[in-house]
């Protein structure tokens, strides 16, 4: 009871201050996905220091091997260590991940953004060759535009960019639509300042988390479309170490090394729940007000 | 009526057409255009507090766009101190007509401390020197009643009246000759409505500020306004000094607003001019005097003209034409006082 009353005094003397209220580490889906995004980055930057093997380097004589002491999760046909192509793996796989969502982000959000804001030609525009990308399903087009510009890393980036702007676009559209009517918009504009400044210093920094939190999701997308590539032979070339070729190598071997390919999917399911992860507590860390 | 005025408009329209898809032609059955505005004449005079009284959707808020410069009138022209405000306004002219909003929770920046607001449009408009920041947002925040220790405090931090005197200190920030507040109390708690009310008073006695004070209710503007201008459905329908609005209302609809101020002694209630059912729509304005379907005193002549707004006093303007007869019926008593 008397708990009870100061608990609501001390909110009624501090009114509102819901933002600050939890710090970061706190937030338990925050901390978890950065944990398990971390540990990912670290395993991919260090790949070399951690594991004595080589990637590529074939050794026949010890082709197919059951996990042991030496190889802790067997060796691939070719006699490679898989434990040291899925850390490698890592290394491509995320890298692509994460640079291809760069180009998107800035396109798709700047783009959308001032469709948003200024509207008229401009929006209508834009919006239609949204609707264009839109009306095709995102491998379809992906695969498409791969095979067209030949298999290889910066086709994979052309590729991805081509097809994930829209929804940036999309997002930073209706973000702007609704901020640009927002009072304390109208009343920067009152105050003189140009509509450049006005976008950056005052709409950006309170839209822009709807976009980030989306990118996390994107970057999952992403890797997957790198994997399904990597699977399908339209990928990294094969040498390489990359999951979704070492899916595709392993599969053979379902019956007998069922290891070869479910190590790399799973990789891809630890590395899709880390991000998730991370874009739910960003969500909530950013915009707790549009979470109830 | 003098070349004092701060701010003046004359014959202001403003339409709104609706869409014109062929999907809004098929789902509404109304048509053709929305006179937000239709012909509003009205000035502000220098250090004066002007209240703009009516319901929801007379045009209130669509004249305080106009106003301000953030919306561009169909019709009519706005004058700033006798010369004609151009239709974009650069950074001078939208300096010196500022806006109070009605909703102090979206009308401050989520993302900026109390101070950088302030220090961005000292620096922009360079109103004081750069060292001199500070010392003058302190001012201001002294002006509305608030101390120098929330210059590092965030929007969230405060209650919806703190939130007003915070934008009130935006507003004035920039030093504006006018001041437009779009009902700045009417999201307020009413035990908040007061302090707020007397921090416009006071900001005029000090500062000299022109001040016009948007409310849907005459009660709140009775203690403040110099003089109110009622409106009704996109148009001014009466303007005369607080005292004389009061003491005798010569538009039914201004006597209605008044009959319905809630008052403490049972005798002085009377419904003769309570007012049946909502507005008409503004798509469809209805012929002649536009008050006329609601009006206890309306008759044919109402139906077959349309008032325009003529004097019926010094400094008392009408657009009634049964202005003489409604002043032969008394007013039950002079309303209580209210805050």
């Amino acid at each position: 009871m008397t708990t009870a009353v100061a608990t609501a005094a001390r909110a009624m003397r501090r009114p509102a201050r819901s933002r600050s209220l939890r710090p970061w580490y706190r937030n338990g889906t925050l901390v978890a996905g950065l944990v398990i995004v971390g540990l990912l980055l670290l395993a991919a930057v260090l790949a070399p220091l951690l594991t004595p093997f080589d990637p590529i380097e074939q050794d026949l004589q010890n082709a197919l091997q059951s996990p042991s002491g030496s190889h802790w999760l067997g060796t691939d046909k070719y006699g490679r260590d898989v434990l040291t192509r899925l850390l490698y793996g890592a290394r491509v796989d995320l890298r692509i991940g994460f640079l291809a969502v760069l180009i998107p982000f800035v396109v798709g959000s700047v783009l959308g953004a001032l469709a948003g804001y200024f509207g008229g030609w401009f929006d209508v525009v834009v919006m239609r060759i949204v609707d264009v990308f839109f009306a095709f399903p995102f491998y379809v087009l992906v695969i498409v535009l791969v095979f067209v510009l030949g298999a290889g890393e910066s086709s994979i980036y052309l590729a991805i960019a081509a097809v994930s702007w829209v929804s940036y676009a999309k997002i930073m559209r209706g973000e702007l639509l609704v901020a640009k009517k927002q009072d304390y918009v109208v009343a920067a504009r009152l105050g003189g300042m140009s509509h450049g400044r006005v976008l950056i210093r005052h709409i950006t920094p309170n839209v822009l988390s709807q976009a980030l939190i989306y990118a996390m999701s994107d970057i999952v997308m992403d890797i997957m479309a790198i994997v399904t590539l990597g699977y399908l032979g339209l990928g990294i070339a094969p040498p390489t170490a990359e999951w979704g070729s070492m899916i595709l190598d392993g599969q053979e071997f379902i019956t007998t090394q069922f290891l070869q390919a479910t190590i790399p999917g799973l990789a891809v399911v630890v590395t899709s729940l880390g991000l998730s992860l991370l874009g739910d507590g960003l969500s909530d860390l950013l915009s707790p007000e549009r979470r109830k | 009526m003098s070349d004092t005025a701060m701010l003046r408009v004359a014959g202001l329209t403003k339409t709104y057409s609706l869409g014109t898809s062929w999907l809004s032609r098929l789902t509404s059955r109304a048509s053709g255009t929305l006179k937000a505005l239709d012909g509003v004449d009205l000035h502000l005079c220098r250090g004066e507090i002007l209240a703009l009284v009516g319901e929801s959707g007379s045009g209130k808020s669509t004249l305080a766009k106009i106003l301000v410069g953030s919306t561009a009138p169909s019709g009519g022209e706005v004058r700033y101190r006798g010369e004609a405000a151009p239709a974009r306004r650069d950074k001078e002219s939208s300096r010196r007509v500022q806006m109070v909003f009605q909703d102090p929770y979206s009308s401050l920046n989520p993302r900026l401390t109390v101070g950088a607001m302030l220090a961005e449009l000292l620096l922009l408009h360079r109103v004081v020197p750069r060292r001199e920041v500070r010392a003058e947002s302190i001012r201001l925040l002294n002006l509305v009643g608030m101390e120098a220790d929330v210059l590092s405090a965030y929007p969230s931090q405060f209650s919806g009246g703190q939130r007003q005197r915070l934008a009130i200190a935006r507003a004035l920030a920039v030093r504006p000759d006018v001041l437009i507040a779009d009902e700045p109390v009417s999201a307020l708690d009413v035990s908040v409505q007061a302090t707020i009310l007397e921090l416009f008073a006071s900001l005029r006695a000090e500062l000299g500020v022109s001040i016009l004070f948007i409310a849907h209710n005459l009660a709140v503007v009775q203690h403040l306004a110099d003089r109110v201008a009622v409106m009704y459905l996109g148009r001014i329908v009466e303007v005369a000094t607080t005292a004389q609005l009061f003491a005798a209302p010569r538009h039914p609809y201004t006597r209605a607003l008044i009959d319905s101020i809630p008052r403490m002694t049972e005798a002085s209630v009377n419904d003769e001019f309570e007012l049946d059912g909502e507005p008409p729509s503004p798509y469809d304005v209805p012929a002649g005097c536009r008050f006329h379907p609601r009006c206890p005193l309306a008759s044919e002549i109402c139906v077959a003209n349309d008032p325009p707004l003529l004097p019926v006093g010094p400094a008392h303007e009408s657009a009634c034409l049964k202005a003489g007869e409604l002043a032969l019926i008394p007013l039950p008593d002079t309303p209580q006082e209210h805050r």
